[in-house]
């Protein structure tokens, strides 16, 4: 093999790539540009493999249909109503909820292969890994959020008011979803992939089920009603269910008594905390 | 602006990782043009060196210029001139190599259209143009490094960083490697390559610096590294294991100077001052004895026996047996 056997044609024009911007608004233009760019990334892979995104589109799916047909039957909601239209909205925060692993995956196997580490060295915006990963599952969890309202409608659940009120409820879970973006690229980077996944999908589970998704919190025993109604998850799934204007079970604590307003807070408060967090994980990676 | 001398110049450099130094008082410099290797074993701090010069990692002490670019202040300017090809094929398995490239072209601000141009060029020129649309976890070892290096080439960047580009590789997937390198100095391109194979910075590199517990302990052309350390060698090759004790202690005697026995190979080496001479009266001592040898050569010092050398470790001597001859 002789020195310049890969070596064909001469070598390419000079590229000119611009410069770095300077000034607030064009940085703004690149970043979100970059962002779009990493994000797009997974819109191929989805194009590449539809079935992989089917079938997490599916999960949720069978999940409504065991509650609704296998243990709907057993279900009752305290003070009455129809137990479809109650687990809806749960069934809508827990999709959100299934995301986050989906989120950890996707940030700790890039990080792991050095992938995070070639975007790092490149001049693109420092923000844009971040930015674009958030992109991503916001569309991705759009995607199965449209998906499993189509199959609600389906099986029975609807929103009884002006669907104007019904849209804030979506974004709302959507809000919701935001937030464990946050959550989900600071643990991806922060365990990179060694096991920390797997805990993850182990306790979105008991996330789920000690809150108001499946059941009221009143069912529950008082000190443990009283965790439930203090996890995010109840605020955003007791406000959607006020937004639908289905039947609810509103509990007596002030946690409970202010759900619409807390839907809003909490994921706020989540995302003040674990975005800086992200971002300083990222620009620092290796410490 | 006008082109400096060397592509990477570095003093004093430190990075600490809580109290432990991986990196205290490393030197480096690297000429434009060239493949600089740097040579060590496991932790010594190779990799640490490559990411705190691809602004990967922060520095705690010292000063560098990288690509023309301080690296303390300038660190957008020097991802700007800069490639870096990591110890992991960093690139998506999902997608094909014409995707992975326009998706890092995109990343590097290029246009559309220009990035589909770049991905087609560069998958041409790192021989991976006839892949089509498979996806990259379909690919062998060496077409992953391939397009992993095509990846870090994307604005043709003055300075490449390979850190360990062969790493895990079968022989043929290394040479792959290896005349790809090759090809990117012959266009101008510099490289600063790390790797533990010492074969590889023999075949690839013009200068080297060997590094052990965060600096430089040694450095020169790969031909200076093996006449610091004096003599030739002689190696003598038994037909049979059973005689091995006795012709090492013949070897010894007829060559003055300690020998080193290889087991397996049935082969024990020692270093020589008189090469003529010595050849001579280590045949006659192992005829006189009756020996039946395989076969006897006089050599210059491998790059591992010169690592051996500087970095005083036996762990490697084994390493010795295969690597750099």
């Amino acid at each position: 093999m002789t020195a310049t056997d890969t070596h064909t044609g001469d070598r390419p024009s000079p590229l000119l790539a611009p410069a770095p911007p300077s000034g607030p608004l064009p940085r703004l233009g690149w970043a979100l540009a970059d962002g779009w760019t990493v994000a797009r990334r997974d819109l191929l892979h989805w194009a590449r493999g539809p079935w992989e995104l089917g079938f997490g589109l599916l999960f949720p799916v069978l999940m409504v249909l065991m509650f609704v047909y296998l243990l709907g039957g057993s279900m009752s909601v305290p003070g009455g109503g129809d137990y479809t239209e109650y687990l809806m909205p749960g069934m809508f925060a827990m999709v959100m909820v299934f995301g986050l692993g989906e989120t950890v995956t996707a940030v700790s196997t890039d990080a792991n292969r050095g992938i995070t580490d070639r975007f790092r060295s490149m001049p693109m915006a420092s923000s844009a890994v971040v930015v674009g990963r958030c992109l991503a599952d916001m569309i991705r969890s759009t995607l199965t959020l449209i998906v499993l309202i189509g199959f609600g409608l389906v099986v029975g659940w609807q929103w009884h008011g002006p669907f104007d009120r019904a849209l804030l409820g979506f974004g709302l879970l959507l809000l919701f979803r935001f937030a464990l973006v946050w959550i989900g690229i600071y643990v991806g980077l922060v365990v990179r992939g060694q096991g920390g996944m797997a805990v993850i999908q182990t306790l979105e589970f008991p996330f789920g089920f000690l809150s108001n998704a499946f059941v009221a919190t009143a069912t529950m025993p008082v000190w443990l009603g009283t965790v439930a109604d203090w996890n995010p998850l109840s605020s955003t799934v007791a406000a959607a269910r006020e937004l639908f204007g289905g039947p609810n079970v509103i509990g007596e604590g002030w946690i409970a008594q202010n759900a619409l307003l807390m839907a809003v807070v909490w994921p706020l408060l989540l995302v003040a905390v674990f975005a800086p967090l992200s971002v300083r994980r990222y620009r620092g990676l290796g410490g | 602006m006008p082109t400096p001398r060397r592509a990477i110049t570095v003093r004093g450099l430190g990075r600490r990782f809580k109290d432990r130094w991986a990196l205290r008082g490393l030197d480096l410099e690297v000429d434009r043009g060239t493949v600089h290797g740097l040579l060590g074993p496991n932790g010594a701090g190779k990799s640490t060196t490559v990411r705190v010069l691809t602004t990967l990692l922060r520095h705690h002490e010292g000063t560098a210029e990288v690509a023309g670019h301080d690296l303390a202040t300038e660190g957008a300017l020097i991802r700007h001139r800069i490639g870096l090809v990591g110890q992991n094929a960093a690139v998506d398995e999902v997608l094909g190599g014409r995707q992975n490239l326009e998706l890092f072209a995109r990343l590097h601000h290029l246009g559309r259209r220009d990035a589909r141009r770049r991905a087609d060029e560069l998958l041409e020129r790192f021989d991976l143009a006839d892949t089509g649309r498979r996806p990259v976890s379909t690919y062998s070892g060496g077409m992953r490094r391939r397009l992993d290096l095509a990846a870090g080439m994307i604005l043709a960047p003055p300075l490449l960083f390979l850190d360990e580009p062969t790493v895990g590789l079968d022989p043929r997937g290394r040479e792959e490697v290896w005349s790809a390198v090759r090809g990117l100095v012959d266009d101008g391109t510099t490289v600063l390559l790390t790797t533990q194979y010492l074969e590889e910075a023999d075949r690839l590199a013009s200068r080297i610096s060997v590094i052990d517990h965060g600096r430089v302990i040694a450095e020169g052309s790969p031909s200076g590294l093996k006449s610091r350390i004096g003599g030739d060698r002689i190696d003598v090759v038994l037909t049979d294991e059973g005689s091995l004790e006795r012709a090492a202690a013949l070897v010894e005697r007829a060559t003055g100077s300690p020998v080193r026995t290889f087991r397996e190979e049935h082969r024990i080496s020692a270093e020589v001052e008189d090469r003529a001479a010595a050849l001579t009266r280590v045949v006659r001592a192992l005829d006189d004895e009756g020996l039946r040898v395989a076969d006897v050569l006089l050599r210059r010092p491998t790059l591992d026996e010169v690592f051996l050398h500087l970095t005083g470790t036996e762990e490697h001597s084994h390493h010795g047996t295969e690597v750099g001859r």
